[in-house]
């Protein structure tokens, strides 16, 4: 069984693209058994790339009060996800998408989720430079993840 | 007695979105679907970008029909600088659209509209009653995105095409994967028709006027002039002079009206004004799910997308089974000063873009006019009645009969807004 991260953000928005500049940074690797997938987290996508995966990582950015840019929160538990709210429009994609994916039983193996606190939210591609100075922890963080796959 | 009746955010509605019913004295006096921020930005931010960077930018106003704005963008590059571009880069470009059509109206269809029909709550809940139906809608989606993987390079916001033709163009074989799904495909699509055609539809006949792309010997898609279904058929180029964009005051999206008056957008006036043109095919399917050759129920719209999937999915593998790679995988489409006009029919109606080009080959002015604008209007006219109808009903039976009929339109809020958050005022 393979391993899929997936990257939820949209590049466009500052600090919402974090999780999509993971993804990409994991890409480069070429990890065997990775594959790595960017999305705007809308739910039928979300379950068509993690079909049949063993673990499936997702990073996306959290919208916060007095964020702390980049400041990472990892959880294996969708029934808070809907409350950690996310910096897209689309910000309950994610905890939707697990509520169809388990009516359909279209689940990964495992299902954890990397929310990274976004600052600036603003139209414009690039991260703040606090985020992109936390990028290569929340790199290191994701694939010691995958290593326990 | 007064009341007012709220729907602060819409859901199974693409975007976000709210809803104001006002009731005085037993009379419905109004009926508001807000939208608060047009795409007026991308109008804006348009003005001196360079011509070949249009279609790429204004792809980025909507995740769920980029390429009916890439479309409608190119074309009118092309008509602005001169250029057609030979029929199999045309052939391509229809290819990339059907997988458009199939993959948004799947989502539409088993995400957003068939729970109302059946009594459920959203998707999740019909998927828990009936997983199997859900199944080949996502597999229906899945076919979609699969053809714009194919041609665009990626499913959302495809990097492939530019004024012109495509960056690259896939081989024949590359494209017997993809054949074969939507043979698969297709089997499913005729399923789903069967399937809506079972649900009850409430009688509900709109008498405004319809709009659409229209073309003689096909269904249009990709391509054709803007036909009505009273008969009026005009060039691109004559879209300002009949249809006219106005505010309103409780939004900021602006109205259009046809030559003054209200009229409608979308797999209707597609359907009413060409179903003549749809596959034998599709018009068999059509005709076993109880259409006639007009339907003005817009209820019955998830008919007509069913069957639009079906025709989609046969163009598509109409088109691969003909496929010859082009020579080239675009022409070159020198700037030239002007004003160029483009009008393709997204999955939600027809989509006219308008560019004044400089010298320079910069952009001048832009004009976007999305099929949500132009449906707005008869959307209010339907809410009005509707809830005028139901006026008797308790506030969340009238409330949740208000966004049925919205979703009925299949309104993409992301494009002609952003954020749509009802709110019903009975004094």
């Amino acid at each position: 069984m393979r391993s899929v991260l997936i990257g939820v953000g949209n590049p466009f928005r500052r600090d919402d693209g974090i999780g999509p500049a993971v993804a990409e940074m994991i890409a480069w690797r070429a990890l065997p058994g990775v594959a790595t997938v960017s999305c705007d987290g809308e739910p039928t996508l979300l379950i068509e790339a993690w079909t049949g995966a063993s673990l499936a990582v997702i990073v996306d950015a959290m919208a916060c009060d007095e964020p702390v840019p980049g400041r990472m929160h990892r959880s294996e538990h969708p029934a808070t996800w809907a409350a950690a709210g996310s910096a897209s429009t689309h910000g309950l994609g994610i905890a939707e998408a697990v509520r169809l994916g388990t009516a359909l039983g279209a689940m990964p193996g495992r299902l954890v989720l990397f929310a990274a606190e976004a600052g600036d939210r603003g139209f414009g591609p690039g991260l703040s430079a606090p985020a992109a100075a936390a990028l290569p922890g929340l790199v290191r963080s994701v694939l010691a993840e995958l290593r326990q796959a | 007695m007064n009341r007012e009746l709220q729907v602060r955010a819409l859901t199974r509605v693409e975007g976000e979105g709210a809803l104001r019913i006002a009731i005085e004295e037993g009379k419905v006096t109004a009926a508001q679907l807000r939208i608060y921020e047009p795409p007026r930005f991308f109008e804006a931010f348009l003005r001196g970008r360079q011509y070949t960077e249009v279609a790429d930018i204004t792809s980025r106003i909507c995740g769920i029909c980029p390429v009916a704005y890439q479309t409608s963008a190119w074309r009118a590059i092309e008509d602005a600088c001169g250029v057609s571009v030979p029929a199999e880069i045309a052939a391509l470009r229809r290819l990339l659209y059907c997988g458009e059509w199939i993959s948004s109206h799947a989502l539409h269809i088993y995400l957003l509209h068939a729970p109302d029909f059946l009594g459920y709550l959203d998707a999740v809940a019909l998927a828990r009653a009936d997983r199997p139906a859900v199944e080949r809608g996502l597999r229906l989606k899945k076919a979609g995105n699969a053809v714009l993987e194919a041609i665009g390079g990626r499913a959302i916001h495809p990097v492939n095409p530019k004024a012109g033709g495509f960056y690259a163009t896939p081989a024949g074989a590359d494209l017997k994967p993809l054949a074969q799904q939507l043979a698969r495909a297709l089997d499913d699509a005729l399923a789903t028709v069967a399937w809506v055609a079972g649900f009850d539809f409430p009688d509900r006949e709109l008498d405004c006027d319809l709009l659409a792309a229209a073309e003689p010997d096909r269904y249009a898609i990709e391509s054709g002039e803007p036909a009505t279904a009273r008969g009026l058929t005009f060039p691109p180029a004559d879209f300002g002079s009949h249809v006219t964009e106005r505010q309103v005051p409780h939004s900021t999206a602006l109205h259009a009206t046809l030559d003054g008056a209200t009229y409608l957008t979308g797999p209707l006036a597609r359907y009413t004004i060409s179903s003549a043109r749809l596959s034998p095919v599709a018009r068999q399917a059509a005709a076993a799910a109880g259409l006639g050759d007009t339907c003005r129920n817009p209820y019955r719209s998830i008919v007509v997308r069913a069957v639009e999937i079906v025709y989609a999915i046969e163009q598509a593998l109409a088109i691969i089974g003909s496929y010859r790679r082009p020579a080239v995988p675009c022409v070159e489409v020198p700037p030239a000063p002007g004003t160029g006009h483009g009008v393709s029919e997204a999955p939600r109606g027809l989509l006219y873009h308008r560019y004044l080009i400089g010298s320079d080959g910069r952009i001048e002015a832009a004009t976007i006019v999305p099929p949500t604008s132009q449906n707005q209007a008869a959307i209010e006219a339907d809410l009005l009645a509707t809830a005028q109808a139901g006026i008797d009903l308790p506030d969340d039976e009238l409330t949740a009969l208000c966004e049925r009929t919205i979703r009925n339109y299949d309104p993409c809020i992301s494009c002609s807004a952003h954020f749509l958050t009802m709110r019903v005022d009975r004094g």
